[in-house]
């Protein structure tokens, strides 16, 4: 496998993996670390990969535990809590100060999830990919994803709608 | 899509047995705007989920990581090796040199000791010879 053919596979999920870097890491520098090395290892690796039916379900996986290690070494302990700016939808002129807070307080509602709800969560609502591949990047059981996502989308709905209802946003 | 229809879908949502086609459908009806008051919370996190889709990752991938600086250092070990090697060459050569020349000063003051101490005692010798036919005379007259 050459240079070429090696990035045909691997690029076009490059972004993907730096949302679920960015995901887990918070900041978007530990995020860009994170997706660099990463393709430096698949990149090592390339010899396998030919053999991957599904590149795109083990490079997450990948992803999924290098960011857990970086979490837990000592590295990453002095990480620091960036927010991103996020690009505004079009909105009416007058609701956009608000609507933009909402959007942003379901980010710091997500970062309060527990990590695997987090990640399942990125999987699934922001990439969009189906539960055989989530089993298989998170390799846990479909009941269990499903529960955890469950879990997730209320937690982020009730939280929402408390701070709605006490004005606190 | 009607109202009842999309309270299903939400339901069905929150518990996540929601197709990703029906998550289409509803990521569409909440990121259009005019959403029902009741379900306002899901047009937040749906246009959450959907802006931050669009976040990318923009710099270059490098794939030979880091690679010329690792080789720069083991030719630099090399190289400062050799230096090292070469300066101890030199200097020994240098104190060979020096301890060469100090024992050439040395030798030469010795020498000149030695020269010296040693025409005092032909001094010293001639004047013992004299002393010896003085005293031979004496013994002739004393006969």
């Amino acid at each position: 496998m050459n240079q070429s053919d090696f990035l045909k596979v691997v690029l076009p999920f490059k972004d993907k993996v730096f949302r679920l870097a960015k995901r887990l890491l918070v900041s978007t520098e530990e995020a860009e670390d994170a997706t660099q090395e990463l393709y430096f290892k698949l990149w090592r690796s390339k010899e396998k990969i030919a053999d991957y039916k599904n590149v795109e379900a083990f490079a997450m996986t990948m992803t999924k535990n290098y960011c857990y290690d970086r979490l837990k070494s000592k590295q990453a302990s002095n990480l620091t809590l960036v927010h991103s700016n996020y690009k505004e939808k079009e909105t009416s002129l007058d609701k956009k100060v608000e609507y933009q807070d909402s959007v942003n307080q379901v980010h710091q509602l997500i970062e309060d999830l527990p990590e695997n709800q987090k990640i399942i969560i990125q999987l699934r609502d922001v990439e969009q990919y189906d539960f055989d591949e989530i089993c298989k990047m998170v390799d846990m059981k479909p009941t269990a994803v499903r529960v955890a996502l469950s879990r997730a989308r209320k937690t982020i709905r009730e939280a929402l709608i408390k701070k709605h209802n006490y004005g606190v946003s | 899509m009607e109202l009842a229809n999309i309270e299903k879908l939400v339901e069905k949502y929150e518990n996540a047995t929601t197709t990703l086609q029906e998550e289409t459908t509803l990521r569409n009806y909440f990121t259009e705007g005019n959403v029902a008051p009741h379900l306002q919370e899901y047009a937040y996190m749906f246009n959450y989920f959907t802006t931050t889709k669009d976040e990318t990752f923009t710099k270059t991938i490098k794939l030979e990581p880091k690679k010329s600086k690792k080789s720069n250092l083991k030719w630099l070990s090399v190289a400062a090796s050799i230096a090292l090697l070469f300066s101890v060459f030199i200097g020994k050569q240098i104190h060979d040199n020096n301890q060469r020349k100090e024992a050439e000063r040395i030798y030469a003051q010795v020498s000149k000791g030695l020269e010296l101490l040693s025409t005092n005692l032909k001094k010293g010798e001639q004047a013992v010879a004299t002393l010896y036919t003085y005293e031979n005379k004496v013994n002739n007259v004393l006969k």
